[in-house]
């Protein structure tokens, strides 16, 4: 266990005896609690006020809360470290909360651990590892539409609608597409639920600029057609161009919050992250 | 004539045994690989395990032959063989439950699950023992051959014999079976599907809704399925010992890494490729370069290891492709 020791964890790395392949990180075993009612007044979803951390690390979080309304995009940008992706990670329960709660569709979903919350109505796209590289397209969105025992081929044929370029692919394995086809699957499988929110984390990192375009093109589509996007973007200038509201965090707690614009506007947002 | 007697000599002595041998490696193999893909460790007590469930269905077997039950010209052992496959998957999930569970839960690194089923292997022998002794047992029954050496010397005409005997058919009719079921179930069904997306990604696949521990569940019966019938097939091939199954993990581990650890068309194919291997390195080729080249008469008999060598064969495939292509024939999916 010592990390002085030069043979140690030698045994990890003979693909012979073991499979070199990463465990899960998430604790499979975490039980949900029971889901709460819903506060009056409250938006589509929002994690309000949450503070905490990975496991009994300290915290990343302070304070910090997260909405989006029903048919809008709502953009997390900061700049690198903020706690972008972790504030989302606690929206969907992947981290462990010491306070504050979480609140979908006029139900409090804080003790639901991340699988129960995607049957909750939670779409979620990792920012890696998102799809299943051996898995042709097809049976990428097939594993995305799992929980659900009706037919999926309507929703299918919409997904492809969406993205033409996935329709294509479809009997190709996923791992085999280019950066932008895998994030398009990766938002396509997580359509594939039917969710009532998408969680976007970071799409659009390791594209191309045109492929970035064409991205948000498709989610300000999938916005416009009624499902609300949470999304956190590295490109803060393209994001809050999209967003109609934009959370900007610093250091884990909110700094500014406004519609995209505001945002633009704001002389020390501009400054401090936005160059200028 | 000649040509057509050295080519029966070859059916007769290579190419048969070789393929009905490699066909039960490649289902010891496929297991390995699925237990690779999915639980992410070379399962050492996957021999002694074999030997176990075989075992169970030798006492059935038995069972059966004392109440007057049989197959006709086929093996009692197949009517034994569904419940013996039953008792050791149960076997094989308790195993899980107290053992590897454990480890998996506590997202323990591979390398002690590797270690973990060294004494589950230690284990199973143990309980093979008791259950059976050490004995060789032969419980295969039933006709003996398709083909007899006379028959066919009476119907062709050629000086060299030819037999076929009934469990070498039944090995690879079953083996075709199983492998065509397994595929189906892994690229068709949505269990199958679940099982592969767990394979490549946990995360996503929980995340899917796909529960893990169901997926493990359903990977060790699969598991338990083809060690059962890999086991009986070569009891009934060869003879039943417990410690020839022990030995045969050499053999199987090297199929399933020549072909690529995690890749089940990989498992087959290095299956057969180590089986073939293994018999022409160790078969005695002088009488079919006698028919071949009637004027060439070598001083010893051609044959390059003697039979006692013959998992040197294994090593030595073992080490060439680990040497040269570590990722196995197939890319292994995982590495």
């Amino acid at each position: 266990m010592s990390g002085s020791d030069a043979f140690a964890n030698r045994g990890n790395r003979d693909a012979s005896v073991v499979n070199p392949r990463p465990s899960g990180t998430i604790d499979s075993t975490r039980r949900s609690g029971p889901v709460g009612e819903g506060r009056a007044g409250d938006p589509f979803l929002i994690g309000e006020a949450m503070t905490g951390g990975y496991g009994t690390g300290p915290d990343i979080l302070h304070d910090c809360t997260i909405a989006v309304e029903q048919g809008e995009i709502a953009v997390i940008v900061g700049p690198n470290g903020a706690g972008k992706s972790t504030a989302m990670k606690a929206v969907f329960g992947m981290l462990d909360l010491r306070q504050g709660s979480v609140r979908l569709n006029g139900r409090d979903i804080t003790a639901l651990n991340p699988q129960d919350r995607v049957k909750a109505g939670m779409g979620f796209v990792p920012q890696v590892n998102n799809i299943f590289p051996s898995l042709t397209v097809q049976e990428n969105l097939e594993m995305g539409a799992f929980i659900r025992d009706d037919d999926i081929s309507e929703t299918m044929e919409q997904v492809f609608d969406l993205f033409p370029a996935v329709a294509d692919k479809r009997k190709q394995a996923a791992g085999e597409l280019s950066g932008g086809q895998r994030q398009q699957v990766a938002v396509s499988r997580a359509l594939m639920t039917r969710p009532s929110l998408l969680m976007l984390d970071e799409p659009t990192a390791g594209v191309s600029p045109i492929v970035m375009d064409e991205l948000f093109d498709r989610i300000i589509a999938i916005a416009r057609g009624g499902l609300p996007v949470l999304m956190v973007e590295q490109n803060a200038r393209q994001a809050m161009n999209i967003a109609d509201k934009a959370y900007v965090l610093v250091q884990g707690r909110n700094a500014h919050t406004g519609t995209g614009k505001e945002l633009m506007a704001n002389e020390e947002v501009r400054r401090t992250f936005l160059g200028g | 004539m000649d040509i057509l007697n050295a080519l029966v000599a070859f059916l007769n002595f290579v190419f048969i045994p070789a393929a009905s041998y490699g066909a039960q490696l490649a289902l010891g193999a496929l297991g390995v690989t699925l237990i690779y893909g999915i639980l992410r460790f070379s399962n050492f007590a996957h021999g002694d395990t074999m030997a176990f469930g075989t075992a169970i269905v030798i006492i059935l077997t038995w069972g059966l032959q004392g109440l007057g039950v049989n197959l006709g010209p086929l093996p009692t052992a197949l009517l034994a063989l569904p419940l013996g496959i039953a008792l050791t998957a149960l076997l094989v999930l308790g195993t899980d439950r107290v053992v590897y569970r454990f480890y998996r839960v506590n997202k323990s690194a591979p390398i002690i699950m590797v270690m973990a089923s060294v004494g589950v292997m230690f284990v199973m022998n143990g309980l093979t023992r008791l259950l059976i002794g050490v004995d060789d047992q032969i419980f295969t029954d039933g006709a003996r051959f398709v083909i007899d050496v006379r028959s066919f010397r009476d119907w062709s005409g050629l000086d060299e014999g030819l037999a076929l005997r009934t469990t070498q058919v039944l090995t690879l009719v079953v083996a075709v079976l199983v492998v065509w079921a397994l595929f189906r179930f892994l690229n068709r069904t949505k269990s199958g599907k679940a099982m592969r997306a767990y394979s490549d990604n946990e995360d996503l696949a929980l995340l899917s809704g796909i529960e893990p521990e169901r997926v493990v569940r359903i990977t060790w019966i699969i598991a338990a399925a083809l060690m059962v019938i890999a086991g009986t097939l070569y009891g009934l091939d060869k003879s039943f010992g417990p410690f020839n199954y022990f030995q045969m993990l050499l053999p199987i581990f090297a199929s399933a890494i020549v072909g690529g650890l995690g890749n089940p068309v990989g498992a087959i194919a290095g299956g057969f490729l180590v089986a073939f291997s293994e018999v022409a390195v160790t078969y005695p080729w002088r009488k079919i370069v006698g028919y071949l080249a009637p004027d060439w008469q070598p001083d010893g008999l051609l044959q390059l290891l003697s039979t006692e060598y013959k998992f040197a064969v294994s090593f030595m495939i073992l080490i060439a492709v680990l040497l040269f292509r570590p990722t196995g024939l197939f890319r292994g999916k995982s590495v």
